[in-house]
């Protein structure tokens, strides 16, 4: 195992406001949930949970809200590392999404998003009677999520009202709730692209290998290239498959998440190329240029 | 690439036309922070909402709301990250209008410094010292005042000197440590991140020279050892540890420590992190501790250096920003929330109001959103605290409706109050069972609650009588005849009202005390203040009546004639038609006066009470 990396006292400060504010959703909560979606962000929320409560282990379980369409390596992923750390994984898809047939080609990514993410995360809090869900969104991702709060109140429903939100003093978080009612809490809220990818590489925490190029099979779609992960994907006529070396900034649906051409195939080389970029990292996301405020809309309706 | 840095949060204030946004593109712009595809985006919304022509319009990043845009102001504070090779920032924007002085204030609380934007061109408005003031009292102790758009005064050092001679003036009285004063354009870049040209009579930092060099020695290294107990660690019966941030001082194995609302004492053990155990732990830190001793710990306990411990107190005096679309009525209980824990409060007093603008005293009876004012609380139980201007972590607290569970105030403690610990409540041997016993009798609070004219004070008399035939003790205590003597001093307003309640309470529990029965009658038509009197004298004792008849009812009946005067307009905050009526939700017993006789409503009562073991 190689030898880690003492922090920044920048990263220390990040590490250590995340953990206070797992501990407090843990602590304030009747049952709470993280929210596990495989990706580099939930991989440091869960590593920080770990820390959180070591000698113990996180009293919730992980949720993955599983949309049928993530790609197989996320998959494999997500279940070896729940079973490394013996924890509780409990893996949800919209049923009645799957029996309408909704996938991201044939209904759009807007529907898709609705029915088999937005849906089915409401279904399983509602399910298993989550009162609160920890989520790794941070604020520098997006500009409404930048006015988000740490402890982001929902109402009935799951709604998010950004007119409506508890001012969030000090570290003095406001976690009262009625029957019926929710919270979302963001312990990265703080933390940048930067930040998570550094402690990444300062942690040594295990991420999907999407992440690293490799040579990949791939269709180019709309200014980015899509990788047909199965056999699923439908060619348009005249698109060739090609092989390119590719890497993920961003994992979601496979045929939803545009991959970069890139060498970087260690962290330090994504770190490096990460510095050098011109472009944010939801540029490879489909879903986010729906229109100019969707992801406010999404959020008012109860997506992460 | 990851050089050791150090953290600054700080905030902006200023309204639109000061420049604030563009200031903080430009800072993150020059930073390298904003990526092609988001300056992109940027010139599409520029412009479609934008207000600056051709130009891009850094606003539009960062007010990422729908109503924001819509409307061209910023309503909600929005978080920015950014960091050069010396130093990382969390830049606050906080919006400028005095309605949302509440979100601008959320942004104060975590920020060590401020920069107040001033319009070279329009020099110091009322707005600037709002935000002045705001800052000073929630504890910023380091001040950047940017005068901006030097370029439309002609970079005129002279002007430049007048407004910061003002501005220095005023600031005089507030707590901040160090005042620094730049002048600058944000439009063109002087003296944001490198000197400017046109100003060589400038001798000082670029802004962001400064903001990479100041020294805010925000830690809280120096303070004493302060630790609250998040959440008891318990994996297995061989560990109990005590997790939580260290939030000032710090603290070694070995050392002893105090439980702060017990005074027990113990010795640290162990310092326990998922990275191994520590020697020392310090402010900022997440651990969990262990102890050489199992003593009584739980989650809001807060652990103390036993040489340096924290006032415990169930009264203190504090400054309070009203944030609640409610008003704060003084008497009224609401959730209380320091550091890691919760309890109840009640404003026992507002001292005066202050003047956002001027930090004048003003007299004040409520605080309405927005408003600040000094208050004296009491709390259910004692709590931990320090002086906010000596620890802000545990010198802060919020409150929190008890029924919306909304966030209604920010609270800075100023100091305890002694009073707690001087005033003791003397113990008598002839207690209230011996009273009541000797009365053959269960005290009760019978609390008649309706509309005037609903017919409470007709209902209530004749129960009375029928409980006096019966032998039973008891005392009526009505509305109209406490105003005339114990509440002559109090008006109708939503506070008199409260504090007229509450001393309807008072006295109906030393009744209670000395053994008798008491018939209440009052309008009563807030939710929460009958909560309030449920917990005084005990859920058990209190028998919540309500005397139920439609308000056409009670107006037609109108045996005051008040209905009739208010109707004129010669009674404001008439409950019914100025003022709101709250019926209860589960009144104990509830009574329908306009379909039923005073007499038939009388019976219902006392059957209840026969039923409650009442002899009648």
């Amino acid at each position: 195992m190689p030898v880690k990396r003492r922090l920044t006292p920048h990263l220390a400060r990040l590490e250590a406001e995340a953990i206070g504010i797992l501990r407090e959703g843990a602590a304030a909560f009747r049952r709470p949930v993280l929210l596990y979606s495989i990706g580099k962000d939930s991989g440091v929320l869960l590593h920080l949970a770990m820390k959180a409560f070591f000698p113990g282990k996180p009293p919730f379980p992980l949720l993955h809200i599983d949309t049928t369409w993530k790609f197989k390596e996320m998959i494999h992923f997500r279940d070896s590392i729940a079973q490394q750390l013996g924890l509780e994984l409990l893996v949800h898809a919209n049923q009645e999404g799957l029996a309408r047939g909704i996938n991201p080609i044939a209904s759009g990514s807007a529907l898709h998003t609705q029915v088999m993410k937005t849906e089915a995360l409401r279904q399983a809090l509602d399910k298993y009677g989550f009162d609160a869900a920890f989520g790794g969104a941070r604020r520098d991702e997006e500009k409404s999520r930048a006015k988000e709060r740490i402890f982001s109140f929902r109402g009935p429903g799951h709604v998010w009202d950004p007119r409506a939100q508890r001012p969030e003093l000090w570290s003095l978080f406001n976690t009262r709730l009625h029957q019926g009612e929710s919270m979302r809490i963001f312990p990265l809220s703080n933390w940048t692209e930067y930040d998570v990818w550094d402690y990444i590489a300062a942690e040594d925490i295990p991420v999907v290998p999407l992440y690293f190029a490799a040579p990949r099979p791939v269709v180019r779609r709309a200014g980015t290239w899509i990788m047909l992960d199965d056999e699923r994907l439908p060619l348009n006529p005249g698109e060739a498959p090609e092989t390119k070396m590719v890497r993920f900034r961003t994992l979601g649906c496979y045929p939803l998440s545009g991959a970069v051409e890139s060498t970087a195939a260690s962290l330090a080389e994504i770190i490096a190329e990460m510095r050098a970029a011109r472009s944010s990292e939801r540029e490879g996301r489909l879903i986010d240029s729906d229109s100019e405020a969707s992801m406010e809309r999404k959020k008012r309706e109860g997506y992460f | 690439m990851s050089a050791q840095r150090d953290l600054l949060r700080f905030i902006t204030c200023g309204s639109v036309d000061d420049g604030k946004s563009t200031l903080i593109g430009r800072l993150l712009h020059e930073c390298g922070l904003i990526f092609d595809d988001t300056l992109a985006a940027l010139s599409r919304d520029s412009r479609r909402h934008g207000t600056t022509g051709a130009d891009i319009d850094f606003a539009l990043l960062l007010d990422g709301l729908e109503a924001e845009r819509q409307q061209g102001i910023t309503i909600d504070v929005a978080y920015r990250y950014f960091a050069t090779s010396r130093r990382s920032f969390i830049v606050a924007d906080t919006p400028g209008h005095e309605q949302y002085t509440r979100n601008m204030a959320t942004g104060a609380s975590t920020a060590s410094l401020a920069i107040i934007l001033i319009d070279a061109s329009k020099g110091l408005l009322p707005q600037s010292k709002r935000h002045s003031l705001i800052c000073s009292l929630l504890g910023i102790r380091h001040l950047v005042l940017a005068v901006n758009k030097m370029d439309l005064i002609s970079f005129d050092a002279d002007r430049y000197a007048a407004i910061i001679d003002t501005y220095k003036d005023f600031a005089e009285k507030l707590n901040f440590t160090d005042v620094t004063a730049i002048p600058l354009s944000a439009r063109m870049g002087d003296n944001v991140t490198s000197a400017s040209g046109n100003m060589a009579w400038y001798h000082g930092p670029s802004l962001l020279q400064h903001l990479e060099e100041i020294d805010v020695q925000s830690d809280g290294t120096g303070q004493p050892f302060r630790f609250p107990v998040q959440w008891v660690n318990r994996p297995d019966a061989n560990f109990r540890g005590y997790a939580g941030t260290v939030v000032s001082g710090h603290v070694k194995t070995g050392q002893n420590i105090r439980v702060a609302s017990s005074g027990r004492n113990a010795k640290v053990q162990r310092i326990v992190t998922a990275d191994g155990d520590l020697a020392e732990a310090n402010a900022g830190q997440a651990v969990t501790l262990t102890l050489d001793e199992e003593i009584d710990i739980a989650r809001g306990d807060l652990l103390v250096a036993p040489e340096a411990p924290p006032e415990v107190s169930d009264q203190f005096a504090a400054d309070i920003l009203w944030m609640g679309a409610e008003p704060m009525l003084p008497g009224r209980d609401y959730l209380l929330r320091i550091s890691q824990d919760w309890t109840q409060a009640r404003v026992t007093s507002l001292r005066h109001g202050i003047d956002v603008n001027t930090g004048d005293h003003v007299a004040a009876r409520t605080l309405q959103m927005n408003d600040l004012g000094l208050c004296h609380l009491s709390t259910l139980k004692p709590v931990a605290l320090d002086k906010y201007s000596e620890n802000r972590a545990i010198g802060a607290f919020i409150l929190v409706d008890r029924f919306t569970h909304e966030t209604v105030a920010a609270g800075m403690i100023r100091h305890a109050l002694r009073r707690a610990s001087n005033i003791h409540r003397a113990d008598f041997t002839i207690d209230r069972t011996a009273r009541a016993e000797r009365n053959g009798q269960r005290p009760l609070l019978l609390w008649f609650t309706g509309l005037s004219g609903s017919g409470k004070s007709t209902i209530a008399n004749l129960v009375e009588q029928a409980l006096f035939t019966a032998g039973r003790h008891c005392y009526s205590l009505d509305g109209d005849n406490l105003r005339h003597g114990l509440c002559r001093d109090l008006g109708f307003t939503a506070a008199d009202r409260v504090e007229n309640i509450r001393r309807a309470g008072e006295v109906a529990k030393l009744m209670m005390d000395a053994g008798l029965i008491v018939l209440a009658s009052f309008i009563s038509p807030f939710r929460a203040d009958r909560q309030m009197l449920r917990e005084l004298v005990g859920a058990e004792d209190f028998v919540e009546i309500h005397v139920d008849a439609p308000i056409e009812t009670c107006i037609t009946r109108d045996p005051k004639g008040l209905y009739a005067k208010a109707k004129a307009g010669l009674i404001p905050n008439f409950t019914g038609l100025g003022s709101p009526y709250e019926p209860p939700e589960n009144p104990d017993i509830h009574l329908h006066t306009g379909d039923s006789s005073a007499e038939a409503c009388a019976a219902q009562v006392l059957a209840a009470l026969r039923q409650r073991g009442i002899a009648c």
